[in-house]
């Protein structure tokens, strides 16, 4: 078992099965969605299979291939696993083949599943990378695969949409490409744990510029936008509410529970590490950015009436709480003392929130999904009322993907907010103030979500809509157990990520 | 002065002997023949005596081979003298052999003869190391060019194309006279290298100004080099084919060695670098005036007079730097000969089969008959300077010579320079031709014609030529 | 490595039986083409296995020629001309392929197109400056002839533009050649010599000769302002040539510069770097922007192969091994690219469609009548915006590395561009062929558009390109390993002092 290749498995399977797809068309529909979940589920398989292995007190990454590539750039074919990466690919098997499976009524199912298991081999590849050269190519082939996916199953103002996303985080990757050009020219490496070596010793900016010399903080600069774009980081958010509401909503679910999470996963595995000066003097300026997001992503999607463009206004939110406890904790690196352990917590806080974010958004836009579904087409909150009582089950488990995105206590969602919000208000108890506003929009809208679509009297669409078939619900019951299991015993993801977290508090800079 | 050797003269001008003696029996053949005989058999008589003659001179001018001067250095047998001459044979053959079809030519038989009588005078320029024998053959030679130009019977643009030859040459004639006279007058020898000597010895004086002015007159117009460029668009249009054939090209290979000869070897070096900046104006002129001319034509002919005088600027510059070595503007002006008869071949050929007077009468040439259009192609290419033919070594070996005397210092540089960048001005003209041919359809009533055995011919010989002259340039650029 | 003249030889020999073999059918002709092409692809892929990488160009063949001239028939090749020469064959070869459909006097079209291959092969195995001149001026006329006959639209004043360009930019070289070779005494042309003796010639001797000699091969590597011709001579032309002219072609500029320029006047190219810097800069962001506008399809492609020989002059122009290396890389890399580029547009969608106008092909759901051609210009489409996966990415990630070192500012500026082409591409492949995805089971309108089916050359010419992109995307180093030893020799080593002090 040890001696497979893991990892690349993990990546390339799920493209097998795109391409397998793309070059069989005549297979029945049947068959279609077989082939696709079956490769979709790899994901899943392999992932248990390396938890299983995983050794969680060990921090370096674990499950490692690397062989030397091209050696006229020093570049190397590097993956390696661990507790981040791992939490992130299980996210992904999970998230993925619901999201699959939402979608398998969709017209051109061959198509659409041959671009899906394309785009979640490349976010796993993204996870999996060590080496800026094929993490790259991870990242940017990611956005193809989406862009078809939103613009050609996608909603009115999908081209538009599907266009500025593609674009924007373009942009972004340009000056990331750009950044990471001169971090080989001073460096000679593109492997991001030697990067980060150098940058925890600070040689990293000597090679760069040297003292007085803008050029460290202008890299610095270049790779944070491409990797802010992604997040997002407000206020390069702008692209998000329009792509994920055209989006159909399998690639909805994707987009919130895995893609945004490539950003934050770079932030740590790659902002942080290699530039962790800069980003101690950035860190008041982005924290400012981050609240940004958290408070006016909230208050923007309570002005919503789209509930897709709610619940993606809300990931903003949510996102923005990841990043918000990164900042805070480099903001205090180099205090030493107490910080220690509000790091500590703030760092949990921020990995457990990006699984339960993952589960509980994706979950969210299958439950939009689906009032879209039933009523043909309409999406709107108020074109709802009183579906508690034609469908008790549905609302249920909406019910639960809701309160778990709201934080409610017992629930997944409420451990990663709790842990952010102790942390940063040991950090920065000024930030953990003004955030208390973005917990209170986002009460405030999605009770009103709540309230207005389930509750009331029977209005709108709601007349005639069927409850959810078992069929129909199977890509959201594991998501909904987990955010139940998760929210009473959360256990079971801390201890993966305990001592990965309290060795990046220890010296609060990452290895 | 010792006695004439008539046995010495006899070798000297064996060449010219042959000529004349083809020419007389061109000429006593066809006075000979029966009446009634058919016009084609006695053009087919005359041509093939042509050609003999033509024959036999080339081989008694290689059997002469370099052996110095001769007849009391009246003579010069040098390897210029021995190119030149062979070149001038070979393009007279071409020539002959391009006329032979001249259907509408009445007198063939003189036609050909007078050909003959020039090539003479080509010869006989290219020894002559003497004012008053270098006179004479240019005299003999423009007569015979004048009533070969002025040919045509039966089109009043020939006759007035011969008038204004004549007249434009015998004003050109009289200068050089002068110009030669002043010489005498200056040095006292009429032998070219008895006149160097004087002249370094002598302080420059206004004489000797106003002789060599004259002389480059003379030269000027001999070579169309601009401003005394203005007989040659409508001799070049109105004479005969053949006739402008070879006034456009030997006549310039053999004006091209007599004036080098006569501006290095008999003017000598220290005069006539200090007259290289008056030969380098008139070279500039001709350049862009030529160039510039040529892009407002739309008549074939006309086109190529103008390219001539341009071309006449770059033999002007490939003279001024024939110091050391007349290999480079030898091989330039031989190769752009045999594209220039070439070129004019086709025309007569076209002419059988209709009007080709316009550029647009060229069209859809590739579709009428693909063998002339694709030497046409060849010698167009080669008049633009288009590796690898010849024209382009031809320019390459004029402007790198240009160049090795001193760089941007001198004149000699600029002018490169300059006609260099005139070359791409003049492939625009010349892609215009080619265009016609190549890319425009036959018009309508075109069809497709079969071009005469004898000119399919030296049109072939020409076009091989030409490439493989450019790709062994060493073939004539050794010699030297 | 002796297998490298024949790729000339064959090319030579294919146009003249070419020619003969079109007054029999155009279906010889075509195959008489397409075994002249493989055949040159044949010989360079031999040569490429048999080829050690070394500093300094390996002899092929060295014959005396001209002496009066000092000119010898010297070819010989290192690293960058290999990889440019296999480049040819593979470009050479798709060409053909994609001309499959030529009826109409197809033996002279593929005698003037071997004819521009064989001068192209010349150019890159010649190490004698005569010689390579007179390869690169042998290339330039079957390009009027290939256009103004075959082309499209406008196509002779397209024809005659490029053509008058191409030679006005030769004739500058011509002058700055001609003037080295007096000033070096007048003895050799063989550029080893050149360099020597042009390092003890006066300052202001060299800066004008390295000007004539830079800006006149510049003209045709598409240098802003110079690169108008560029845009209008590619959507004259037809399709085989517009994927020659703009993939290899545009190239031999850029190897003038390389091989002749910069190696003979380091001192004068550290003179005019900036400004060779921000042209070429300008060049890449004004083409971009422009091609961001265009309303023809083939105009976009036209003005993006401007702005990615952009990216290959600012690499030159940063003149260090990293930028050099990812300059040739990048020229490998968008021969192929723009190859792809030009065959969508001209072979798979023009002669079905009959209109380049992109909003008329906005309203058919091309997606659907042309899978194949949507598919290919998807991925052509990614190559070109460089996406990682294919050869442009580590072409112009070297670039940007190289070109960082020279000067920060000018790598900012790259990066912008690289965000342009994204821009322009990302739209030209979304207006083109997915204008109209209304609704994702929106039954095919077959009837409306009888589209020819996708014939087998088609096929194969594009596998060709696609493989040779991806192949180089993924294992850069194939070429990088013959590259990289190429610019440590001593001609080079003096060019690229990596950048201004």
């Amino acid at each position: 078992m040890s001696n497979l290749p893991l990892l690349s498995l993990l990546v390339f399977l799920p493209w097998i099965g795109a391409v397998a797809l793309a070059l069989l068309p005549r297979l029945s529909e049947v068959a279609q969605r077989r082939l696709a979940l079956v490769a979709s589920l790899s994901t899943l398989a392999v992932a248990l299979a390396l938890l299983s292995g995983f050794d969680p007190a060990r921090t370096a990454p674990q499950f490692v291939e690397k062989h030397a590539w091209i050696a006229a750039l020093n570049v190397y074919y590097h993956l390696g696993l661990d507790a981040l990466s791992l939490i992130l690919v299980l996210l992904t098997g999970l998230v993925a083949p619901a999201a699959l499976a939402a979608s398998f009524r969709s017209g051109g199912f061959r198509g659409f599943a041959a671009f899906f298991l394309t785009l979640q081999g490349a976010a796993l590849g993204v996870f999996l990378a060590l080496d800026f050269f094929h993490w790259f190519i991870f990242w940017e082939l990611s956005l193809i695969p989406a862009y078809f996916l939103i613009k050609i199953w996608g909603g009115p103002g999908a081209t538009r949409a599907a266009y500025q996303f593609v674009i924007y985080t373009l942009g972004g990757s340009a000056f990331l490409l750009l950044g990471f050009a001169s971090l080989f020219s001073a460096a000679g490496t593109f492997d991001f744990q030697q990067l980060a070596q150098l940058g925890a010793d600070g040689s990293l900016a000597r090679k760069l510029g040297g003292d007085g010399s803008w050029l460290p903080q202008a890299v610095f600069l270049g790779v944070l936008l491409g990797l802010a774009v992604k997040v997002p980081l407000w206020p390069f958010h702008t692209w998000l509410p329009p792509a994920y509401a055209e989006a159909p909503t399998g690639a909805s679910m994707f987009l919130t529970g895995v893609m945004s999470k490539m950003g934050v996963y770079g932030f740590l595995r790659i902002l942080w590490p290699i530039f962790p000066r800069e980003l101690q003097a950035a860190a008041p300026w982005l924290m400012v950015l981050a609240l940004g997001g958290v408070v006016l992503g909230a208050w923007a999607a309570m002005r919503q009436t789209d509930l897709k463009r709610m619940v993606a206004y809300s990931s903003v939110n949510h996102l923005s709480y990841c990043l918000l406890a990164l900042f805070a904790v480099a903001h205090a690196s180099g205090k030493g003392g107490a910080v220690s352990e509000a790091a500590t917590a703030a760092l949990s806080g921020t990995l457990l929130q990006m699984f339960n974010h993952g589960l509980s958004a994706a979950a969210l836009f299958l439950c939009v999904g689906v009032l879209e579904k039933r009523s043909g087409g309409r999406r709107g909150l108020d074109d709802f009322g009183g579906v508690r009582t034609v469908a008790p089950f549905f609302a249920a488990l909406t019910g639960v993907a809701m309160f778990s995105s709201l934080g409610l206590p017992g629930l997944n969602g409420f451990v990663g907010e709790f842990l952010i919000f102790r942390g940063v208000f040991g950090l920065a108890p000024w930030a953990a103030a003004v955030a208390t506003l973005g917990l209170l929009a986002t009460a405030i809208f999605l009770l009103t979500f709540w309230q207005r679509v389930f509750h009331g009297t029977v209005a709108g669409a709601t007349p005639g809509f069927r409850d959810l078939t078992l069929a129909e619900a199977a890509p959201l019951l594991p998501a909904t157990a987990l955010m139940v299991i998760l929210g009473v015993y959360p256990q079971l993801l801390a201890g993966l990520i305990n001592p990965l977290v309290t060795a990046w508090a220890g010296h609060l800079t990452p290895p | 002065m010792s006695s004439i050797s008539y046995l010495e003269l006899w070798r000297a001008l064996l060449p010219e002997a042959c000529l004349t003696l083809g020419a007389v029996l061109v000429l006593a053949m066809d006075l000979a023949a029966p009446a009634g005989r058919p016009a084609a058999a006695r053009r087919g008589t005359a041509a093939a005596v042509a050609l003999i003659a033509l024959a036999a001179a080339g081989w008694a001018a290689a059997r002469s081979g370099t052996a110095g001067p001769a007849f009391g250095g009246v003579f010069v047998l040098d390897r210029l003298t021995l190119i030149t001459r062979l070149g001038v044979i070979g393009l007279a053959l071409l020539t002959v052999a391009l006329a032979g079809n001249l259907s509408r030519l009445a007198n063939a038989a003189e036609y050909i003869a007078l050909i003959l009588f020039a090539t003479a005078g080509f010869t006989l320029m290219a020894a002559s190391n003497q004012l008053l024998i270098a006179f004479l053959a240019l005299e003999l030679a423009s007569l015979a060019l004048y009533v070969l130009a002025g040919f045509d019977k039966t089109r009043p643009e020939s006759a007035e194309a011969g008038l204004k030859y004549f007249l434009f040459g015998g004003v050109s004639a009289a200068f050089l006279l002068f110009g030669f006279s002043l010489l005498y007058g200056l040095t006292g020898s009429i032998a070219f290298p008895e006149i160097a000597r004087q002249l370094a010895a002598q302080p420059p004086s206004a004489l000797l100004v106003v002789a060599l002015a004259m002389i480059l007159v003379a030269f000027g117009f001999k070579a169309a080099a601009a401003p005394f460029h203005l007989w040659a668009p409508d001799v070049y249009e109105g004479a005969p084919a053949g006739s402008a054939a070879l006034i456009a090209s030997a006549s310039k290979l053999a004006g091209v060695a007599l004036f080098t000869r006569l501006l290095w070897a008999g003017v000598g070096a220290p005069v006539a670098v200090s007259w290289l900046p008056v030969l380098a104006i008139l070279a500039a002129v001709s350049l862009v005036l030529g160039n510039v001319a040529a892009l407002a034509q739309s008549n074939v002919r006309r086109l190529l007079a103008y390219s001539a005088i341009s071309h006449a600027g770059a033999l002007v510059l490939g003279v001024m730097v024939a110091g050391r070595s007349p290999g480079a503007v030898v091989y330039y002006a031989l190769t752009y000969g045999l594209a220039t008869v070439g070129a004019f071949g086709v025309i007569a050929a076209l002419e059988t089969a209709g009007p080709s007077r316009r550029l647009e009468d060229l069209a859809g040439l590739h579709r009428r008959s693909p063998f002339l259009a694709g030497c046409l192609a060849i010698y167009i290419l080669s008049l633009a300077g288009i590796p690898p033919l010849a024209g382009f070594l031809g320019k390459f070996a004029v402007f790198a010579d240009a160049l090795r005397a001193g760089g941007l210092n001198g004149p000699t540089g600029w002018l490169a320079f300059l006609a260099i960048a005139m070359s791409a001005v003049a492939l625009y003209y010349y892609l215009l031709i080619l265009k016609q041919a190549f890319v425009a359809a036959p018009k309508a009533g075109a069809g497709q014609f079969a071009v005469p055995p004898a000119a399919r011919l030296a049109l072939g010989v020409a076009a091989v030529a030409i490439i493989v002259l450019g790709i062994a340039p060493g073939l004539v650029l050794g010699a030297f | 490595m002796n297998a490298l003249p024949w790729t000339i030889l064959f090319s030579f020999a294919g146009a003249i039986l070419a020619l003969v073999a079109g007054t029999r059918s155009a279906a010889l002709a075509r195959r008489v083409g397409l075994v002249a092409t493989l055949a040159g692809l044949a010989a360079t892929l031999l040569a490429a296995t048999r080829f050690t990488p070394g500093p300094g160009l390996q002899t092929v063949l060295d014959l005396p020629w001209i002496p009066q001239l000092g000119v010898r028939c010297h070819l010989a090749a290192d690293g960058i001309s290999l990889t440019l020469v296999v480049l040819t064959g593979i470009a050479a070869t798709a060409g053909v392929l994609f001309s499959w459909n030529i009826e109409e006097r197809a033996g002279e079209f593929f005698a003037l197109y071997l004819t521009l291959i064989g001068g192209v092969y010349g150019v890159f195995l010649s190490a004698d400056a005569f010689l390579l001149f007179v390869f690169y001026e042998i290339a330039i006329v079957p390009k009027y002839f290939l256009i103004a006959s075959w082309g499209s639209t406008n196509r002779e004043y397209g024809a005659m533009k490029l053509v008058l360009y191409s030679f006005a930019g030769s004739a500058l070289v011509l002058g700055g050649l001609l003037w080295a070779f007096a000033a070096a005494g007048g003895r050799s042309f063989a550029l080893a010599d050149l360099a020597a003796a042009a390092a003890r010639f006066p300052r202001g001797d060299q800066l004008a000769m390295f000007g004539l000699l830079f800006f006149g091969f510049a003209v045709l590597a598409g240098l802003f302002p110079f690169h108008t011709w560029a845009p209008t001579g590619h959507v004259a032309a037809p399709t085989a040539a517009s994927m020659l002219l703009a993939g290899v072609v545009m190239k031999l500029g850029a190897y003038g510069c390389l091989r002749v320029a910069m190696p003979l006047f380091p001192e004068a190219l550290a003179w005019w770097q900036p400004a060779i810097a921000w042209l070429a800069i300008a060049g890449i962001l004004y083409a971009g922007l422009v091609a961001l506008v265009q309303d023809d399809f083939k105009f976009v492609i036209g003005y993006s192969s401007v702005s990615h020989m952009g990216f290959v002059l600012l690499g030159l122009a940063a003149a260090n091994p990293q930028a050099v290396g990812g300059a040739v890389l990048q020229m490998f890399s968008h021969g192929m690219i723009a190859g792809l580029l030009f065959a969508v547009v001209g072979r798979i969608v023009y002669e079905r469609t009959h209109t380049r106008r992109l909003d008329a092909l906005q309203g058919m759901p091309l997606h659907r009548l042309l899978p194949f051609g949507a598919v290919v210009f998807v991925l052509a489409g990614m190559a070109s915006m460089g996406m990682p996966g294919f050869s442009g990415f580590p072409a112009e990630l070297a670039i940007l590395i190289g070109t960082w070192k020279a000067s920060p500012i000018w790598a900012l500026f790259a990066a912008a561009g690289i965000l342009v082409a994204a821009a322009f591409t990302l739209r030209v492949v979304q207006v083109s062929f997915f204008g109209r995805t209304a609704s994702a089971s929106d039954p095919a309108p077959a009837n409306e558009y009888p589209f020819a089916p996708v014939t087998w050359p088609e096929k194969a010419g594009a596998a060709l390109l696609l493989a040779s992109t991806v192949l180089i995307g993924l294992r850069p180093d194939l070429l990088l390993d013959w590259i990289n030893p190429a610019l440590q020799s001593p001609l080079m080593q003096a060019a690229l002092r990596g950048g201004p002090p």
